[in-house]
């Protein structure tokens, strides 16, 4: 019995191994979002150059929504944008944009132009207050917004068919669902 | 021994904290000299989540400098400063603070540490008294 004594600080050594290991896996840039659940925090941005409407959170009330942050500065907005024009040519979803920091007024503007616009609404970010409310880290994130305008889904990184079928379709076919 | 004494120099040189870089901009400076210190006071609490390892008062990263600003916007509409970061941590969770709070998700985090002292010593003692002990032994059967 006091043998094994003498093997405490190696099975303590090898559990929190494993843990680091574990812990190692993880994407420090991806953090838990502390909005989930949570009602979206007011905000209220003007439209972008050549719009007439800008996005408030108010927007994003009664139906299942995508809120898309965006900047014509980011490169990998640009890999995950043609899926969003899919979701777009297909009724899926409508999708609100925030256009987060963009060098100059014409820039955001120019680049949808110049790819297609998704976005039913796009609020012009410049100063990160749109970014800030949802606790934005990097550019693209998506959240997903329930009827009363809570939210319920965040996703970091750009989105593909694959992680749209798997991780955001099935949330949003669930809050359609309820009531 | 010239060459040596300047190479020593130099490396004590670089031990010496780089003070002049900083973050803040001159424009994003309030004018109100008390509300600006309790603004690089809390800046400097809460973490830059482009950067991470940084506090927003540290990080030159567009972001860190939009929360500057959105601090110093806050504080002049008349927010305390527990107000402020709560405003921030209701957004970005408690990892933008650089110091963890205290509770029960943290508490190994806290007094981990201190726990291991505690079981060394107790280990210790035992160990040092068994010592003594077995020493009186063999004293005594000699």
């Amino acid at each position: 019995m006091k043998r094994l004594l003498f093997f405490v600080p190696l099975i303590v050594l090898v559990v929190l191994g494993v843990y680091f290991a574990f812990g190692l896996q993880r994407d420090p840039q991806v953090l838990p979002s502390a909005l989930i659940d949570q009602k979206v925090p007011e905000f209220d941005l003007a439209a972008i150059e050549g719009a007439s409407q800008g996005l408030s959170n108010a927007d994003l009330m009664g139906q299942v929504t995508l809120v898309n942050i965006f900047g014509s500065w980011c490169v990998a907005c640009r890999i995950e944008h043609p899926f969003l024009m899919e979701l777009k040519a297909n009724n899926v979803i409508p999708i609100y944009g925030i256009d987060w920091r963009e060098p100059n007024r014409q820039a955001g503007p120019a680049w949808l132009k110049k790819f297609g616009n998704p976005y039913t609404r796009i609020g012009d970010d410049p100063r990160s207050e749109g970014a800030i409310a949802f606790g934005v880290t990097g550019a693209p994130e998506t959240f997903i917004v329930d009827k009363r305008g809570v939210i319920r889904h965040k996703f970091a990184g750009p989105i593909t068919r694959e992680i749209w079928e798997r991780q955001l379709r099935p949330v949003v076919q669930k809050l359609r669902s309820d009531s | 021994m010239i060459r040596f004494s300047a190479a020593l120099i130099l490396a004590l040189g670089l031990l010496i904290p780089f003070q002049g870089a900083q973050a803040v901009n001159p424009d994003e400076v309030l004018a109100d000299p008390a509300l600006e210190t309790r603004a690089r006071d809390i800046s400097q609490e809460l973490r830059c989540v482009v950067c991470q390892n940084q506090s927003i008062d540290d990080s030159d990263a567009d972001l860190a400098r939009d929360l500057r600003v959105l601090v110093r916007a806050r504080l002049k509409a008349g927010d305390s400063d527990d107000e402020v970061i709560a405003y921030v941590v209701s957004r970005y969770g408690d990892f933008v603070l650089l110091r963890p709070p205290v509770k029960g998700a943290t508490f190994i985090l806290w007094f981990g540490p201190l726990l291991i002292v505690i079981v060394g010593a107790i280990g210790l003692f035992f160990y040092f008294r068994r010592a003594a002990r077995d020493a009186n032994a063999q004293k005594e059967s000699r």
